[in-house]
């Protein structure tokens, strides 16, 4: 940075700028860490002014959030839910993605083209049409399985996590396929490697910074999502963002804040985790796009 | 959703690799007898076909559905289907709580968008122009909600909205600016607002860190020569910053609005359920609220397509509005 340091217009410019970042970082840092604190609290603590510190350490509101509201149970549902769907989509997007990117076939456009349109259907304009279809599917199964088998099935909700990523999986993963040389496959397959290993063995460790991308960003999307879980998941078993819809619309009615702001906190502190570890990742996979996208 | 971006290669690959890789590629088949050829489609059709069928059954079929129902009435369970053509559309137009959902819905595209990427530009000029103390902790913090979920913002923007103990009534109780104490969430007029906020407080620094990131690829020499030519940092911002990253807010400009669409439905439906009286209801929540909760599924699906063609049409018409000659540096 050449700005002429001596002069004041800049500095007082500075003041401003740091001024500006610092009241919205505040404004993001606040209400976050207040939750936190927040969660501690009895509930005659809150009656009264919000600004003030908890207590003691009033733990009961977790033991509340996690067995009374089963909180705990419904963690491993998200975990499970999550998982599953990341693999799913990694072992269809992986050999499609690269199979675009390295072979020539017919219809090969077709199909590049019918992703790219899937790029802009988000999965929310079309959740009721695919829950409709689930229940009719379970329709015409109910003598096998007289209990349903779609709906209220978490496997099924990482299907289709899995499926409504597919384009967005498959872009990222094809646009990094092609920018690495044709010239190490050709080695391997010189060598005398399969199709399959090549694709497996060499390919896919050189795409390892894609992958990572892609994981990052489904994971966010599934572990995050409530409207397809509640949507696709009306029984008992929730998602841990259902769960904690349930505490909030609860706590509209009863004024049972603690539990809420417990519930919050297992949601929130996992991800911030998570975040706070990858999050150089992160911010270059979205990132690194730049201009030249 | 997240703004589309194409990774970067790994460092010491050349960028050559043409579509036709030698491994399978047209240029060798000729020289491989058929046996090979044919080992080929399969190989391709094995990888490919996985990821089409499922592709198709839940994102083309239901799609596709979204139009076709939307000429019948249907309530979405009971075998009685009727096809009506464009009674459902016609009937929209009557219904004052669409029309309310449209409002609001265009209205939060307008503000958010215009107070996010306005700000997301401009904290993203100041902090890769000024190069300030701490910035990674500033990045790190502003980047948080685009992390957490919408149920988790929803529920902290209650807790700074709630009219007696919530953060924002309180402060200005304990400034003693009392007369600006809002019911936030509860105000037929302001709740759209309240809405919009909490949007561009999830949004702002995914956006800041995209540019952050496109800025900080702009040669430095650009900047060097225009202070020497007395350039001013405004000046330097709209003469070289905003020019050269144009391309890249284009992209990010067409899929932010179509993020919005769907932003604005997840955060009504966990923080006001469309309340108080249908006053927040946003295109996507009334279809949803249409479809599943109400069981008028055809319409619901009409409006469906409203909001296909809306958002297809913003964003054509944003992309055409903002095209311009490409720059390179």
């Amino acid at each position: 940075m050449t700005t002429i340091k001596s002069s004041s217009r800049p500095r007082r410019g500075r003041a401003l700028t740091y001024a500006l970042v610092i009241a919205l970082a505040l404004a993001i840092a606040v209400p976050v860490a207040w939750v936190l604190l927040a969660s501690l609290k009895q509930k005659s603590e809150f009656f009264g002014s919000p600004w003030t510190l908890p207590k003691g350490l009033h733990s009961a509101n977790y033991v509340h959030a996690f067995v009374d509201a089963h909180m705990g149970q419904y963690f491993l549902t998200s975990v499970f839910v999550t998982v599953l769907g990341l693999v799913l989509v990694l072992a269809v997007s992986v050999p499609a993605a690269y199979v675009i990117a390295r072979y020539e076939f017919r219809g090969r456009r077709v199909v590049e083209t019918a992703l790219l349109a899937g790029l802009f259907v988000n999965v929310n304009y079309i959740v009721v049409p695919i829950f409709l279809m689930l229940v009719d599917w379970d329709r015409a199964l109910i003598d096998v399985f007289p209990g349903g088998f779609f709906i209220d099935n978490p496997s099924v909700l990482s299907l289709v996590y899995a499926a409504t990523s597919i384009p967005f999986t498959i872009y990222l993963l094809t646009a990094y396929f092609r920018s690495i040389p044709v010239e190490y496959e050709e080695a391997a397959a010189i060598d005398g490697a399969s199709r399959f290993r090549i694709m497996t063995q060499v390919m896919l460790p050189m795409a390892r910074p894609a992958v990572t991308t892609v994981i990052l960003f489904n994971f966010l999307a599934y572990w995050n999502d409530f409207i397809i879980a509640l949507t696709l998941l009306p029984g008992e078993g929730k998602t841990l963002q259902v769960g904690l819809l349930n505490l909030f619309t609860a706590q509209k009615a009863a004024a049972d804040y603690g539990r809420l702001y417990a519930g919050m906190v297992i949601v929130i502190v996992p991800v911030l985790i998570l975040y706070a570890v990858i999050q150089r990742r992160l911010i270059e996979g979205m990132a690194s796009g730049g201009v030249k996208g | 959703m997240t703004t589309l971006s194409t990774p970067t290669p790994p460092p010491g690959s050349t960028n050559h690799a043409s579509k036709s890789a030698p491994v399978g590629g047209s240029s060798r088949r000729g020289t491989r007898g058929p046996a090979r050829r044919r080992g080929n489609t399969r190989f391709v059709l094995a990888c490919l076909l996985p990821a089409l069928v499922l592709f198709a059954v839940f994102m083309v079929v239901p799609t596709m559905n979204v139009f076709r129902m939307s000429f019948y009435t249907w309530s979405g369970f009971s075998p009685d289907k009727r096809f009506v053509g464009l009674d459902n559309f016609s009937r929209l137009l009557d219904d004052e709580q669409f029309v309310r959902a449209f409002q609001n819905t265009v209205a939060l595209l307008v503000v958010v968008t215009v107070v996010t990427m306005g700000m997301g530009l401009f904290l993203a000029a100041i902090m890769t122009r000024q190069r300030l103390r701490g910035r990674n902790l500033y990045r790190f913090i502003l980047y948080i909600p685009n992390v957490l979920s919408v149920v988790v913002i929803a529920a902290v923007f209650s807790a700074v909205y709630d009219q007696e103990n919530g953060l924002l009534n309180s402060t200005l109780r304990l400034l003693s600016l009392d007369g600006l104490q809002q019911v936030w969430l509860g105000d037929q007029k302001l709740v759209v607002y309240s809405v919009a906020i909490a949007m561009v407080w999830q949004s702002l620094g995914y956006y800041m860190v995209l540019y952050m990131a496109s800025m900080s690829s702009i040669p430095e020499e650009l900047y060097e020569a225009s202070a020497l030519d007395g350039a001013s940092a405004a000046r330097q911002f709209f003469a070289i910053t905003l020019p050269l990253i144009w391309q890249n807010l284009r992209t990010t400009l067409t899929f932010f609005i179509m993020s919005a669409v769907n932003l604005s439905f997840v955060l009504v439906r966990a923080m006001t359920g469309g309340g108080p009286d249908g006053s927040s209801e946003v295109l996507l929540s009334y279809m949803y609220k249409q479809a599943y909760t109400n069981s008028s599924y055809g319409y619901g699906m009409a409006i469906g397509v409203v909001i296909f063609a809306f958002s297809f049409l913003v964003s054509l018409l944003v992309s055409r509005a903002t095209r311009r000659e490409p720059l390179q540096f």
